[in-house]
C-alpha cells in the first residue's frame, strides 16, 4: 500500500507550475508581500521558477459572522462581520534574542553548502517562536544543513505533522517540522505550504530517521506524499481506508459503513424509535 | 461457520494448519514446535504477537521474524486504539479540548492537560496564577509517580515478576486515591483548564498530600528490596534493549530512555515551565543504555518527584486558581451540591434574576467559548515518557484549527526494532516494557 512516489527531479517542474498558479491567485486576493523578513536577497542566483518571490499562503479562511452559522440567520447581530484570512506576518530585523544570530548562521551555512538562495521564503517570529517558511524542493537541504552545521546542530527532530487550513485557502496543506538543538537549547519550526492538488514534499527520513512514523501519520491523516520515504503506508487507519480523515473537507458522519458484509446506514438515516 | 479442521494438513490436534497463498499458516496453542512442523521447513518463522496479548502493553501488535528463538526482524503495527482525538478537538471549543487530550496518554492525563493548557495560554498571552501553577506541578509530579509505578508493575508482570505487579498497583492506588480526592476523578481529570484550574484544591489537601508522601517514602525502598538487587530481575534486564545515545538522537528519543544513554536532558531543567526552575531536584542519569538502567532511572525519578511534591506543598500560597480575565475564565463558581458538582446557587440566582448581561456572558462563554488570537505555538513538557509536545494552530476562532500531540510513546515505539532485533524473543518483551508505550498516546 505504498503511496505514489515521484522522482524528486521530476517533481520540481510540476511544483513550479503549481506554485506559479498559486502565486497568481494570491496576488489576485491581495495577499501581503513578504519583504522585511525575507532571507533571500534580490538578484540572487536561483530565482524562483515563476520569476518572482513566492509568498506564503494565508493560514486561515476568511471568517464571516460570529458563530460560523451557515445557511441560516445569525442571531448574534454580527452576521455582516467579515474578517480577512490570517496570514503570518514576516518578521522585521532585528528578530530579537538569538533569532538574528540563527538566521545569519543559517544563511551562511546554506551558502557554504551551495544551497541556492531563496530556500527560505519567509521568516516569522511570533510568541517567542521562530518559523522558517521553506520551499519544498529545499526541505532536505535545509534539514541536512540544520543538523550537520556545527553552529546550528539541530540534532533532534521533535515533530513532523500536517495542518489543513481549510478548503478556501490557497496552498491549504502545510507540513510543519519542529527541530530541537540540544547543543544550543534552541527550537525552530520549518513550514512548507503545499497545494492540495500536488501534495508532494521530499521525505526527511534519511536525515532524521524519527520522521518515519510521523511522515506516515501525516500521509495517513492529510494525504501529503513524502517522496523518498522508505515505506509510505497508512499507520493509524486501516490499509484499505479511503480518504484522509484530518482534512477539513473529510465528511463527518453521513456515510454508510460496511460491517461484516452488511451496510449500516449513517446515524441520521437510521430508524428512529422516539 | 466452517470448522477450521476441514482443511487441516498437519500439526496434530492442537495446531491446526491452513494452506494459503502466503504459505502454511498454523494456529498454535501450545506444545513443542518440532511436533508441529516437519523437517522440510527451515527455522525461519514469522509470528504475529498481539494486538491482544498480555505482554504488549495494550493493543500493540508486533510482527516478529524468528530463527529459532532469535529475532531477526521486528515491526510494530499500531492504530488499534486510534480514536481521532486530534480531529475531535477541531470541532470543540478550546476549553472542551482538555477533555479529549486527557484521554490520549491515559496514564499521564495531567501532563496532557497541562501541556495543552500551557499551549492555549501561550496563544492567548496569559499566564495562570501562581497557586494554579504550583498546583499543576504538584498534580503532575503525583501523576509521574503513578505512571512510573504502572511501568514497573506491568513490566514486572510481563517478565514474570508478579509481585512487582501487585506491589506497583498497590502503590498506584494510593496515587489514584489522592488524585481523586484532589481533582474529583481517578483518571481523565479535565482538572487543569486554560487559564488555571477547574476549581481550587479541597480544604484538606495539605494533610492528604503530606500523608501520601510519608506513605510513599516508606514504600518506595521496597522496590529496591524486591527488584533492584534481585538476580533474576537483573539478568532479564541487564544488557537488554540496548540503545546508545546516537541511536536515541536519530530516532527522536527523549525521557528516561535518553537519560539511560547518558544525556541529562529533561525539559523541566533545560526549558523550565510552570516555575520548575525554583524546585530543587536532580535528573538521574545512567550510561548503560539498557532496560535495567531505565528501570533504575524510573525508581530514582519517583524519589525526585516526591521531593518536588514536598516543595510544592511548601510553596503553595492562598490565591486565585484562574486568571482574572472574565473573557477567558469560566463564568460560574463551581461548588459541590447535593447532585454533584455544578454551578453555585448564588450564581444561578444572579444570572437568572438580576443581571441579563451576566446571563448573556455566561451563555456565550459556555456555548461558544473564548476566541484565541491567530497563530501557532509548540509547547513541550516533560511527561513520564519524555517530550510531550502540543502544537496548536488558531485562526482567531473559538475552536482550534489544529491540535497536534507529539506523544513520546508514538516516537519511542519506533525504537523497538533497534532494541530487539538480533536478540532473543523473550527480550523483546523486556525492551517494549522499558519503552513504556501507552497506546492511548501512540494512536491518539
Amino acid at each position: 500500500m505504498t503511496g505514489p512516489t515521484k522522482d524528486a527531479t521530476g517533481d520540481e517542474q510540476s511544483s513550479a507550475d503549481a506554485s506559479g498558479a498559486a502565486t497568481e491567485e494570491q496576488r489576485a486576493r491581495g495577499g501581503m508581500a513578504p519583504e522585511a523578513g525575507e532571507v533571500e536577497q534580490a538578484g540572487s542566483g536561483d530565482q524562483p521558477p515563476e520569476g518572482g518571490t513566492r509568498q506564503v499562503a494565508p493560514a486561515g479562511p476568511q471568517r464571516a459572522g460570529m458563530f460560523g452559522v451557515r445557511g441560516t440567520g445569525d442571531t448574534s447581530g454580527f452576521g455582516g462581520l467579515r474578517l480577512p484570512g490570517y496570514a503570518p506576518a514576516p518578521a522585521e530585523r532585528p528578530f530579537g534574542g538569538w533569532f538574528d544570530e540563527l538566521a545569519d548562521t543559517l544563511a551562511d551555512a546554506l551558502a557554504e553548502r551551495g544551497v541556492p538562495r531563496g530556500a527560505v521564503q519567509q521568516v516569522t517570529v511570533d510568541r517567542g517562536e521562530i518559523t522558517f517558511y521553506v520551499r519544498r524542493e529545499r526541505v532536505l537541504d535545509l534539514a541536512r544543513t540544520l543538523r550537520d552545521d556545527p553552529a546550528l546542530r539541530f540534532e533532534l527532530c521533535s515533530s513532523v505533522s500536517g495542518v489543513d487550513y481549510g478548503v478556501d485557502v490557497a496552498q491549504r496543506l502545510h507540513v510543519v517540522y519542529h527541530l530541537l538543538s540540544m547543543t544550543y537549547r534552541r527550537r525552530i519550526r520549518l513550514e512548507v505550504a503545499l497545494d492540495v492538488d500536488d501534495p508532494h514534499v521530499p521525505s526527511v527520513v534519511e536525515v532524521y530517521p524519527t520522521a518515519d512514523w510521523q511522515e506516515r501519520e501525516t500521509w495517513d491523516m492529510f494525504g501529503v506524499v513524502f517522496d523518498g520515504h522508505p515505506a509510505l503506508t497508512r499507520i493509524l487507519m486501516p490499509d484499505d481506508w479511503d480518504g484522509h480523515p484530518q482534512r477539513k473537507d473529510y465528511p463527518l458522519g453521513g456515510i454508510p459503513v460496511e460491517y461484516k458484509g452488511a451496510e449500516i446506514p449513517p446515524p441520521d438515516e437510521r430508524r428512529a424509535y422516539s | 461457520m466452517t470448522d477450521i479442521r476441514d482443511d487441516v494438513t498437519t500439526g496434530g490436534d492442537y495446531a491446526p494448519a491452513r494452506e494459503t497463498t502466503e504459505g502454511t499458516i498454523y494456529t498454535v496453542t501450545g506444545g513443542d514446535w518440532d511436533t508441529v512442523v516437519d523437517a522440510e521447513h527451515d527455522d525461519r518463522i514469522v509470528i504475529n504477537m498481539g494486538p491482544q496479548h498480555p505482554s504488549t502493553h495494550g493493543v500493540l501488535r508486533l510482527v516478529l521474524e524468528l530463527e529459532g528463538e532469535t529475532v531477526t526482524q521486528a515491526r510494530a503495527v499500531i492504530g488499534y486504539l486510534h480514536t481521532g482525538i486530534e480531529k475531535n478537538c477541531e470541532y470543540r471549543n478550546w476549553t472542551q479540548g482538555v477533555t479529549f487530550v486527557t484521554r490520549a496518554d491515559y496514564l499521564a492525563p495531567l501532563f496532557n492537560e497541562a501541556g495543552y493548557c500551557l499551549a492555549v495560554e501561550k496563544l492567548l498571552g496569559v499566564e495562570a496564577p501562581r497557586r494554579a501553577q504550583v498546583a499543576r506541578v504538584l498534580l503532575m509530579e503525583l501523576n509521574r509517580i503513578g505512571s512510573h509505578l504502572v511501568c514497573i508493575a506491568t513490566g514486572g508482570m510481563e517478565l514474570g515478576a508478579l509481585t512487582g505487579m501487585t506491589a506497583g498497583f498497590r502503590e498506584r492506588e494510593e496515587v489514584l486515591h489522592l488524585l481523586e480526592h484532589l481533582t474529583g476523578l481517578r483518571m481523565n481529570h479535565a482538572f487543569i483548564r486554560p487559564g488555571g484550574l477547574a476549581q481550587d484544591l479541597p480544604e484538606d489537601w495539605k494533610e492528604k498530600v503530606t500523608d501520601f508522601v510519608t506513605v510513599m517514602r516508606s514504600r518506595l525502598p521496597d522496590y529496591d528490596k524486591l527488584l533492584t538487587g534481585q538476580p533474576i530481575w537483573r539478568q532479564r534486564l541487564e544488557g537488554v534493549g540496548y540503545l546508545p545515545l546516537d541511536g536515541c538522537l536519530a530516532l527522536g528519543v527523549t525521557g528516561p530512555i535518553l537519560r539511560s544513554a547518558g544525556l541529562a536532558w529533561d525539559q523541566r531543567k533545560v526549558e523550565p515551565y510552570l516555575g520548575y526552575e525554583e524546585y530543587d531536584f536532580e535528573v538521574p542519569t545512567a550510561t548503560e543504555a539498557d532496560c535495567y538502567a531505565r528501570y533504575r532511572l524510573r525508581v530514582a525519578e519517583m524519589h525526585e518527584s516526591l521531593k518536588i511534591v514536598e516543595q510544592a506543598v511548601a510553596k503553595m500560597e492562598p490565591g486565585p486558581v484562574m486568571v482574572a480575565d472574565r473573557k477567558i475564565a469560566w463564568p460560574a463558581q463551581l461548588s459541590i451540591g447535593a447532585d454533584g458538582m455544578g454551578t453555585t446557587l448564588e450564581h444561578v440566582r444572579k444570572i437568572m434574576s438580576q443581571s441579563m448581561e451576566s446571563l448573556i456572558h455566561h451563555f456565550k462563554l459556555v456555548t461558544e467559548g473564548f476566541g484565541v488570537p491567530p497563530g501557532q505555538v509548540y509547547v513541550p513538557i516533560e511527561s513520564p515518557r519524555g517530550e510531550l509536545g502540543y502544537h496548536l494552530v488558531s485562526d482567531g476562532g473559538t475552536r482550534p484549527v489544529r491540535v497536534h500531540i507529539r506523544d513520546p510513546s508514538f516516537v519511542h515505539l519506533q525504537t523497538m526494532p533497534a532494541m530487539s532485533e538480533g536478540g532473543m524473543i523473550a527480550d523483546v518483551i523486556a525492551a517494549v516494557a522499558s519503552i513504556d508505550p501507552v497506546m492511548g498516546g501512540v494512536d491518539r
